[in-house]
């Protein structure tokens, strides 16, 4: 690494101050530096996703590929009713979670930038802890907790609660989505956070001096200046929502089965490719859209209120 | 509107700010909300019971002891450590060429590049999974824990970045500068005065890539081969009630490592951004 960045460094400061060419900026010296670390995401990003595109609108044909172009997989994708109702699952329990996750999430922020005090760091740590533990992990701490035999149950038993255990706690799309707001909490709290950090406190001040209640004036201060904030939590929990693989796996039971299932199906035993890059193609737009729409509706509503 | 303020209004609302009694419950409340779960796995694995059940059933370190005499699991942690500090150290040298190009020297097409790199944070898992399976199937390669080590870098790269910039922004050019003038070359700049200013953020780049592949269960569940990571075994395991007790045990102890990481990179980024305050303080 240290020889990259000086080999990159060095002819930019040690050339002659005359004859100053394009080859000695700061921009080329910048494109150098990066652009191992740019190839590397070309390679491993972009272009595998562009190959998931190009499948998607080929064929398989048995153990080879079919390379005309066409719509079928599309088709399928849209209107065969298991892949219609699964990415319509998807895309609502996607939509419940992030908006779930940023309501409840938005207050702890809010206390954090406003009354942590010297111990801000301290309090985002406490927040974020939980979020770099293996999530496997913490999906499995849920089976755990909602199982028939589980704490929940148990627990409320051996108390003398219930008598009999609960057996709606698992295996639903309720599950899922506790099981994920637990999960992305610490994802939607940081992008709040810092916006929140952003806003200068006399505008406040201001709004208060000049007769708006507490209310008023986060409505018409806060909530505005935030939006940022509150846009990047909800894009940055929506969207990876949406694909989530373990949680419907381990908790969500059969009402709870959600659109990876379908995709990872055709790459392992459906083995057909070019229809699970439909499906995965077909996710990302639609879940893309409807973060879009969200977005715009975020901002109607404040423009509204304002 | 002003009309309506009165004195009242002037002394409630001075600070505008106030504290209210029942948020820092609620905030108390999403804390136990966020850590009960996860502290049950410890709980249960200390637990003398295959079953997850109240009440407790006595303490025992039987599951743990059981966890030393298992091949299997002793041959994934292997491969988890492997890939571990293969991970940290490729997603962290590439990220530090990415960081110190952004934050350093200004380029055209500086967003696009940066939003493609950070681009896996906003896309489900799954998709970057798949569409890897395909170009590794495709070209011919073998699934192995190298491909494993070449997709969780992908992975890790964004969180690498985010915590080099903020460890690179701030630091004093004046200094990189000041050394050259002074006859210092540039690989003895980059040695003598860079890295020992940047060196908290490198080590804790390291420490949270690592911990992100050690944790990291979709890209290797596609990815790996015959040799499983740990996340990989303990999928395997979950099929077996009978199993649960040692998984426990396990999910354990990967937390409490998880949790000894990340702690130490955080504090090792605290120590980071005093030492740029203080270096531009002096410079």
């Amino acid at each position: 690494m240290v020889a990259v960045s000086t080999m990159a460094e060095g002819p930019s400061k040690s050339a002659p101050r005359a004859g100053r060419r394009w080859i000695d900026s700061d921009e080329a010296t910048g494109l150098t530096l990066i652009s191992p670390t740019l190839l590397y995401a070309l390679a491993l990003l972009f272009l595998p996703v562009l190959i998931v595109i190009a499948y998607s609108f080929w064929t398989q044909d048995y153990l080879t590929i079919d390379r005309t172009f066409t719509l079928e997989n599309y088709r399928v994708a849209l209107t065969e009713p298991i892949y219609r109702d699964l990415l319509a699952r998807s895309l609502i329990i996607a939509l419940v979670v992030s908006v779930v996750t940023v309501v409840f999430s938005y207050p702890v922020a809010w206390f954090i930038s406003f009354h942590g005090g010297v111990h801000k760091n301290l309090w985002l740590f406490l927040i974020t802890v939980p979020c770099w533990t293996s999530y496997l992990l913490r999906v499995m701490s849920w089976k755990v907790v909602l199982g028939y035999q589980g704490v929940l149950n148990t627990g409320l038993m051996s108390t003398g609660i219930i008598d009999t255990p609960v057996t709606s706690l698992l295996y639903n799309s309720n599950a899922v989505v506790i099981t994920l707001v637990h999960s992305w909490a610490a994802f939607a709290i940081l992008p709040i956070f810092v916006s929140l950090e952003k806003i200068d406190r006399s505008l406040i001040e201001a709004a208060h001096d000049l007769g708006d209640n507490k209310i008023m004036s986060f409505l018409r201060v806060t909530l505005p200046l935030s939006l940022p904030g509150v846009i990047s939590a909800f894009l940055i929990v929506m969207i990876p929502t949406v694909g989530d693989y373990v949680t419907p796996k381990l908790v969500g039971g059969k009402d709870g089965v959600m659109i990876a299932t379908a995709i990872q199906a055709q790459f392992g035993k459906g083995a057909n490719w070019p229809l699970g890059a439909a499906l995965s193609v077909t996710t990302m737009v639609i879940v893309s859209a409807m973060a879009g729409l969200v977005v715009l509706a975020l901002k109607l509503f404040v423009r509204w209120i304002r | 509107m002003s009309a309506s303020v009165t004195g009242a209004k002037f002394s409630g609302g001075r600070h505008g700010i106030r504290k209210s009694r029942w948020l820092p419950i609620y905030v108390t409340v999403y804390l136990g909300f966020l850590y009960l779960p996860i502290l049950l796995l410890p709980l249960f694995s200390f637990n003398n019971a295959a079953s997850t059940t109240f009440p407790l059933a006595g303490f025992t370190t039987k599951w743990y002891a059981a966890l030393w005499g298992n091949s299997a699991m002793l041959d994934a942690a292997r491969n988890s450590l492997f890939v571990g500090v293969c991970v940290s150290i490729l997603s962290t040298g590439l990220a530090i060429c990415a960081a110190r190009a952004i934050t350093r020297y200004p380029f055209r097409g500086q967003r696009a590049a940066t939003g493609l790199i950070m681009a896996p944070l906003f896309l489900p898992e799954i998709i970057v999974a798949v569409s890897l399976l395909m170009i590794v199937l495709q070209i011919g390669l073998e699934l192995s824990l190298a491909t494993v080590i070449f997709g969780q870098t992908v992975f890790c790269l964004p969180y690498a970045m985010s915590v080099l910039i903020s460890g690179f922004e701030g630091f004093d050019q004046s200094l990189e500068e000041a050394s050259m003038d002074l006859g210092e070359t540039a690989l003895g700049t980059f040695r003598r005065v860079t890295l020992p200013v940047v060196a908290p953020a490198i080590v804790s780049s390291l420490l949270v890539s690592f911990t992100i592949s050690l944790d990291e269960f979709i890209l290797a569940f596609f990815l790996s081969g015959t040799e499983p990571t740990l996340p990989v075994y303990i999928w395997g395991q979950l099929r077996f009630a009978a199993k649960l007790p040692s998984v426990l045990a396990l999910g354990s102890l990967m937390l409490v490592l998880s949790i000894l990481l990340i702690t130490i990179a955080e504090v090792l980024r605290h120590r980071a951004e005093r030492r740029i305050q203080g270096s531009s303080f002096n410079g």
